[in-house]
């Protein structure tokens, strides 16, 4: 007969074993979604470029070498890549620049929908998510048509006499900065509505009642208590900023490269893919060291506990 | 207590709120005066509903009036966003920000006036030592108990220094011995502060053993404001009689008022005196109360009569539930205890009810 302390072990390991099976699921789904893709392209970039595209099996630094270098093709001396260079901090900017831009709309949208009733509340969620039924590139496209030359803002300033010739916005860092703050708002909007609907209003009004401004109100209640949601949306928004390709292709012209761009014409035109694969990886590292800055100093000006 | 007229620190003239519009317009507080005057503990009470949270809103800011004025020491305030006006709250939730210390909590009225940082400091640790709290200083506000978040909104609240606290049931959310400490606290503070008290409550037991003076509320409506004693040996109206303390109602024919004195006779025949308030002249069938504790249950025969039907005991006093003969009505009659004696009666004796002269008001419906 067994003890009760040999049933209790075999229970435990029994249960050792269905928490294996149990998460067997997740397990394969990120080791073929996430681990094994992430695996090839970091093998992939410590490769040769093969002519036509594709790889040769040749161990090679070149591609990261060439990430941050230029080799020069006379005396094979390395100097910075100045355009590489340009590509990322291009990217990092617009990027950055897009989440404030989204934060400057989302917050106060957010805020406004948590201080509505109950019901139109709702309302006001549905109608934040209609843009995520659209195409990303119809989406793209819409907001080509607004700000081209002969669309509907440069119509309107001229027939109001305001400016005598269009102004030319497509094509620029600002065309592209209209097109991600559209696409990216609902990304920043939601989080943050989050933490606010939980925000207790209470708590604003003993702010009023402490002598506190508006404004005050703003920046030493309200703004602490939501700021979950403000990191949350700042990374939703600059994660898919800073990789964006769609948007900067069409609004941008491909004048001004952006990662994606330069990224894309490694796997296409450039038959390099190593290099792709090695800048791919680069953009990876840009980000988490991006997030990592982020997330320190906004969490340590309040220790926030839950 | 003596009237005393004083300096008015709140009045409210001719004050309405009404919440929604068209149909679904709900009247919350249906043209409302009452003044308040300094250094007073002022109580609010009145069933859920009645409008006690609105009323101090006003006063508070957080809402504008539909229609009235709010004056604060003469001045008409009824329209300053909060943070204008010397007036703080104690929330019925306590409200503390839950990413500050307490410290910090106490403070924050303060640094928002733009004190400078060394007042800020003395004026913390003061008031700390005011609500016996130093001890919890640098704790976050989640990580203390119930009674001592209390202690620190009551802290937070007084520490600008306000003309006028509004306090809206602050006590109800705790279990009773604390909420009778806090009670004691409270009356502590105000004594030792000097400032003006608006303390909002349901509960009528609070209402009477704190305040200097009580306001009655009813559907949006003041009834009656005056002394606990006035309160609770001359209401106003049924109402009023009805929501302080125990109270027998009566139904009596009424005749010949004099010097404030009516007869009254009873269903079950007899007649009492009892007493009418100055300008009300009932006529017919009015509605006479007595209380509990002013009549008193004897063996032989008396102006009621009935059958003992139920006798509790409270330990300071024992309440007897006579059924009146002639009627379904019950009548209770409160026996203060003496020592080692019964109250002399067990259920399903026959009883007297004696109605002394002074027992017995007619009030208004
Ligand atoms: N913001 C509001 N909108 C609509 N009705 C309200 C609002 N605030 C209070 N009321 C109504 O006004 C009445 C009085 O409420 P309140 O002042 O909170 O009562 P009390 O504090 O005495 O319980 C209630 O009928 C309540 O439903
Ligand atoms: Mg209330």
């Amino acid at each position: 007969m067994a003890t009760a302390e040999e049933i209790a072990r075999a229970a435990d390991q029994r249960d050792i074993r269905n928490r294996w099976y149990l998460s067997a699921p997740a397990m394969l789904t990120i080791f073929f979604a996430a681990v094994g893709p992430l695996a090839i392209v970091l093998v992939y970039s410590f490769l040769t470029p093969g002519s036509y595209g594709d790889v040769k099996w040749q161990f090679s630094p070149e591609a990261w070498v060439s990430v941050l270098f230029e080799r020069d093709i006379f005396d094979d001396t390395l100097s910075l890549a100045g355009a590489h260079m340009s590509i990322f901090w291009r990217s990092v900017k617009l990027a950055i620049v897009t989440t404030i831009i989204t934060l400057a709309i989302g917050f106060p949208t957010a805020y406004f929908m948590a201080t509505r009733s109950e019901k139109t509340r709702d309302l006001w969620l549905f109608l934040i998510t209609i843009p995520f039924w659209t195409n990303l590139l119809i989406r793209t496209f819409a907001v080509l048509q607004i700000i081209r030359n002969e669309g509907i803002v440069n119509t309107v300033l001229m027939k109001l006499g305001i400016v005598s010739a269009p102004i030319q916005i497509l094509y620029t860092d600002v065309a592209i900065l209209i097109g991600m703050a559209y696409v990216y708002l609902p990304l920043m909007v939601l989080p943050v509505y989050a933490s606010m609907e939980k925000l207790d209003f209470r708590l604003v009004e003993a702010g009023y009642d402490l002598y506190a401004s508006r404004w005050q109100v703003l920046r030493r209640i309200i703004f602490p208590l939501v700021k979950p949601g403000v990191i949350a949306g700042s990374i939703l928004v600059f994660i898919p900023a800073i990789g964006a390709y769609v948007t900067p292709s069409v609004l941008g012209g491909g004048k001004n490269m952006m990662l994606s761009n330069l990224i894309e014409l490694q796997f296409g035109q450039g038959r390099n893919w190593p290099l792709g694969s090695a800048l791919s990886i680069t953009v990876m590292l840009i980000v988490m060291v991006a997030l990592l800055v982020y997330v320190r100093n906004a969490g340590s000006q309040e220790v926030r506990h839950g | 207590m003596p009237e005393q007229p004083g300096k008015n620190a709140i009045e409210v003239r001719g004050v309405r709120k009404v919440f929604g519009a068209g149909d679904a317009a709900v009247a919350a507080l249906d043209t409302v005066s009452v003044s308040i005057r300094e250094n007073e503990f002022f109580t609010l009470l009145g069933p859920s509903g009645c409008g006690k949270t609105t009323l101090l809103r006003l006063i508070a800011g957080f809402d504008y009036p539909s229609a009235g004025e709010i004056l604060l020491y003469g001045d008409d305030i009824a329209l300053l966003p909060p943070f204008k006006r010397p007036v703080n709250t104690v929330f019925q939730s306590y409200a503390l920000f839950p990413h500050m210390t307490v410290s910090q909590n106490i403070g924050f009225g303060l640094e928002m006036l733009g004190k400078p940082k060394a007042e800020v400091k003395a004026r913390v640790a003061e008031m700390l030592k005011l609500v016996r709290m130093e001890h919890l200083a640098s704790r976050r506000t989640s990580q203390i108990s119930g009674g001592q978040q209390q202690r620190v909104a009551l802290a937070r609240a007084l520490a600008p220094q306000p003309k006028v606290l509004l306090l809206d049931e602050p006590l109800s959310a705790l279990d009773y011995k604390l909420r009778k400490e806090m009670q004691i606290e409270l009356k502590r503070l105000q004594n030792q502060t000097g400032i003006t008290f608006i303390f909002v409550t349901h509960d009528q037991e609070e209402a009477l053993t704190m305040s200097d003076r009580i306001a009655v509320m009813s559907s949006g409506k003041i009834l009656q404001v005056g002394s606990p004693w006035d309160i609770y040996d001359k209401p106003a109206d049924r109402f009023v009689a009805d929501f302080i303390g125990e109270t027998n109602f009566l139904t009596a024919s009424i005749a010949g008022i004099e010097n404030g004195k009516a007869r009254a006779t009873l269903k079950s025949g007899a007649t009492i005196t009892a007493s009418v308030a100055d300008g009300f002249q009932p006529k017919g069938e009015a509605t006479v109360v007595v209380r509990p504790e002013h009549a008193k249950l004897v063996k032989g025969k008396a102006e009621l009569s009935g059958t003992v039907e139920n006798v509790v005991y409270f330990g300071t006093d024992t309440h007897i539930h006579v059924r009146l003969d002639g009627s379904d009505d019950l009548f209770i009659v409160r026996q203060q205890n003496a020592r080692s004696a019964g109250c002399g009666f067990e259920t399903g004796d026959k009883a007297g009810i004696a109605i002394g002269d002074d027992a017995a008001q007619v009030l208004r419906d």
